[in-house]
């Protein structure tokens, strides 16, 4: 188990939904990825993303401008 | 129990491709979505710049819709791609800058490349939410075994909505789904498919009015083709396709052209684009923040910063502060009398 970074720093949904599924596909069971963004659409449409594809938001926070979603990977 | 066959299913987020998929989940088929991100998709981005969007509705369509389905979605990134797609159409464009025909090649061919990557996980055919008639350009009688065929995807490429009007497909004459319980809808009356979405139970599904994308959008496609002419090319690359959605469009010369944000969400935005581009700013009011786009050499300062001070607060000042910052280079301050509402001419707005 592991934890790593997807920099989605100024992308626009749905680029940093695509970029997180990209992502996701090279971790394994159990990891965590934090997911930092500017749109705060992705707060929205990562959760939607992961729900539908059984992997699960374990929280968010935010700092200044940007957005940190951790999700945890589910194999 | 025979096996369960599985169909990969064509998700733009409106309510045809909700229908499509729901009834063949219906037959006991099992469905994945796929969804193509060309970078004009009406789904997301500017979502999240106007300030005024804010309490919008943020949701994703085609995520939405995978939502209620209960289905996986795959989004993939075609932006590269759909270049030459948007550049080149064989079957050519639509009413505005939409290769609707070719589009749909194109992306029943990817997803026909999908089935065949994803081999292990047994995709028996692929499904869209079409209806014959339904589109001018793209979805009449003739064009849907044009899609068939140039995609490669043929006899395995079913419309679960209209298939009844059409020769029999692979996933129908193997007996993989009962023929007998697909549709024959056809025409632009949506009637038929509401009254599916009710007997599902859909509600609050999106139906964009124009198509699955801006380039059906009149001004949209004013822009892109202004931006082309401009830059005396037809390319483009995501910034731009991006940029043609925020801020209002000027172009005073034919060399460059101005983008102003119209808010503190889009200045907000391209506040990001500082280090690629020219910004103008008033300095002494309030006012947006402006973007050039092309080349502009300082004999046209005067004339960009008259037209970003008309923009802001101070538009009625004899005089006005403003900074032009040249990315690597020292900003530089001058001051400027705001053009007048009859000195910004009609046909500079894009
Ligand atoms: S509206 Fe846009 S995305 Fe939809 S088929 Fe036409 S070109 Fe493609």
């Amino acid at each position: 188990m592991s934890t790593h970074e997807l920099d989605a720093r100024r992308m626009l949904c749905p680029m940093p939904v695509i970029k997180t599924q990209n992502k996701i596909k090279e971790l394994a069971d159990g990891d965590i990825l934090d997911v930092i963004c500017t749109d705060p659409g992705a707060l929205s449409d990562i959760p939607a993303w992961a729900r539908i594809n059984g992997h699960e938001v374990v929280g968010h926070r935010e700092n200044d401008d940007e957005l940190i979603i951790s999700v945890r990977v589910s194999r | 129990m025979t096996k369960k066959h599985k169909a990969i299913a064509l998700i733009s987020g409106g309510l045809d491709s909700l229908l499509a998929v729901r009834v063949l989940q219906e037959q006991g088929i099992e469905v994945e979505g796929i969804n193509f991100y060309t970078g004009f998709c009406v789904e997301g981005h500017t979502h999240a710049i106007r300030n005024h969007d804010k309490d919008k509705q943020k949701r994703n369509n085609a995520l939405w819709a995978a939502e209620q389905l209960g289905i996986k979605l795959h989004i993939v990134d075609v932006i590269e791609e759909y270049k030459d797609v948007l550049l080149n159409p064989k079957h050519g464009y639509g009413a505005n800058m939409n290769p609707c025909l070719d589009c749909k090649v194109f992306m029943v061919s990817k997803a026909v490349e999908w089935v065949k990557e994803n081999r292990k996980d047994g995709f028996d055919f692929i499904i869209t939410g079409e209806v014959i008639g339904q589109r001018p350009m793209s979805q009449r009688k003739e064009t849907m075994p044009i899609i068939s065929e140039e995609s490669g995807a043929d006899d395995i490429l079913l419309r679960p909505l209209c298939a009844k009007n059409l020769p029999a497909t692979k996933p129908e004459l193997e007996g993989w789904v009962d023929r007998e319980k697909l549709y024959d809808f056809s025409g632009r009356n949506r009637k038929p498919q509401m009254a599916l979405a009710e007997k599902f139970g859909f509600k609050d599904y999106a139906s964009p009015a124009g198509g699955c994308c801006f380039l059906t959008d009149k001004n949209y496609s004013a822009k892109l083709v202004d931006l082309w002419e401009g830059r005396g090319s037809r390319e483009y690359e995501m910034d731009d396709i991006m940029l043609l959605k925020v801020g209002r469009h000027l172009r005073p010369k034919p060399e460059f052209k101005l983008i102003i944000a119209r808010d503190a969400g889009e200045s907000k935005y391209l506040e990001g684009y500082r280090k690629q581009f020219v910004t103008i700013q008033v300095v002494s009011h309030n006012g947006p923040l402006t973007i050039i786009d092309g080349d502009i050499t300082s004999d046209d300062y005067e004339l960009a910063a008259g037209i970003v001070a008309r923009y802001g607060q101070g538009r009625d000042a004899e005089q006005v502060e403003i900074e032009i910052s040249v990315p690597g280079q020292e900003k530089l301050t001058m001051t400027t009398k705001p053009l007048s509402i009859d000195e910004v001419l009609e046909d500079w707005h894009v």
